[in-house]
């Protein structure tokens, strides 16, 4: 039972979201913008980094429904995504993107923790400025996502088709408007 | 010097938000709702939650700049928000903020380190559901900003007058109003 009394039907970050939508609409921009707006890196690489880093905090809503929308971004490759949560070193994706993954990796770690050699070897790979900061940005906005849903305790459920619908939902909307609604409440707007 | 090339002559967060304005908005805009704006806790008691994270994530940027405004905020007592960030549980603060921050503390190690107990306390001293989920969301925030401004090894000046002086611009005219100095006025509206 989640600590304090959320609307209930809602999953995970969802009912922190509909219990104060003051502080909803700058964290729905934020990750928007972080995952969705335009980049160089693709939602898929962004995705990816927020599914990881969601994993190292053992976050299940966040690193499932990140992970679910990783893999509608990338073609439903959800072994890949597995495969990056576990191993990324030894996954298919691009040396770039693997430097970048070491990098969230620090952050998730602590904000000192981040080495310039971590740093200089993103940019032999072909990391832009930009990049590395939304790297360190988007790693460390996810130590505040998962903090927020589990030190809530909110309810997070096991069902793989919610996720699936929700990462379709996110991949396809993006973060500006619910990717689930409950279905006893009128919450959706 | 920083990892990536942030403009220069704006320490900390500051260079950040400057390099990058269109994630500086909704990070502003959260800052506010949970510091500034009206709140059943004084903007002195949420400042000082957000300066006793700052410290234990020892960002010194964060901890010097909030425990400033905090103090602004509370009567230009330094010693107190010093007793804060140290020995929280002697200070002379209220019960209830002293349980809130012993939740601030869980959810700086994890969201998971939440517990049951430390939420019945908060409960117990009369703390509001609206109070306890802005002190998760506070310390969570905080996890975020500490990495984004250590993450990217921002500048860091040495200089207690320089956070004192802005402190108390902060705590007067709130954080989105003062972002204006060094936003383009198309990414504070």
């Amino acid at each position: 039972m989640p600590h304090i009394s959320l609307p209930e039907g809602l999953p995970g970050i969802s009912s922190g979201f509909a219990f104060r939508p003051e502080t909803a609409k700058p964290m729905r921009e934020l990750a928007h913008t972080l995952l969705h707006g335009p980049s160089t890196l693709t939602s898929g690489e962004r995705e990816l980094i927020a599914t990881y880093v969601s994993s190292q905090n053992d976050c299940y809503f966040c690193q499932t429904s990140h992970g679910a929308a990783a893999a509608a971004h990338l073609g439903e490759k959800s072994a890949l995504v597995d495969q990056v949560k576990r191993d990324f070193l030894h996954s298919g994706v691009s040396k770039k993107l693997k430097a970048l993954l070491v990098i969230a990796g620090q952050v998730q770690k602590g904000g000192k923790a981040v080495t310039s050699e971590a740093v200089e070897k993103a940019r032999t790979q072909g990391a832009t400025d930009l990049e590395i900061h939304d790297t360190v940005l988007i790693a460390a906005a996810f130590c505040m996502y998962n903090r927020y849903v589990d030190g809530l305790d909110t309810w997070q459920p096991s069902d793989p088709a919610m996720y699936s619908s929700m990462g379709a939902h996110l991949a396809t909307h993006g973060y500006l408007t619910p990717s689930v609604s409950a279905p006893t409440l009128e919450v959706t707007k | 010097m920083p990892h990536i090339k942030l403009p220069e002559g704006l320490p900390g967060i500051r260079g950040a938000m400057a390099f990058r304005p269109e994630t500086a908005r909704p990070l502003n805009d959260l800052v506010e709702i949970l510091l500034h704006a009206p709140n059943s806790l004084t903007p002195g008691e949420r400042e000082l939650i957000a300066t006793y994270v700052s410290t234990e994530n020892d960002c010194y940027y964060c901890q010097t700049i909030h425990g400033a405004i905090a103090a602004a905020s509370l009567g230009d007592d330094e010693a107190l928000v010093k007793k804060v960030k140290f020995d929280f549980e002697n200070a002379e603060i209220s019960e209830k903020l002293k349980a809130l921050l012993v939740i601030a503390g869980q959810v700086q190690k994890g969201g998971k380190q939440v517990t049951a107990e430390a939420v019945s306390r908060a409960r117990d001293e009369g703390a509001t559901d609206i109070e306890i989920h802005d002190t998760v969301l506070i310390a969570a925030a905080f996890c975020m900003f500490n990495r984004y401004v250590d993450g990217l090894d921002t500048t860091q000046p040495r200089d207690e007058e320089m956070y004192r002086e802005r402190g108390k611009r902060v705590a007067r005219d709130g954080y989105v109003t003062v972002s204006k100095e060094y936003l383009p006025a198309d990414a504070t509206v």
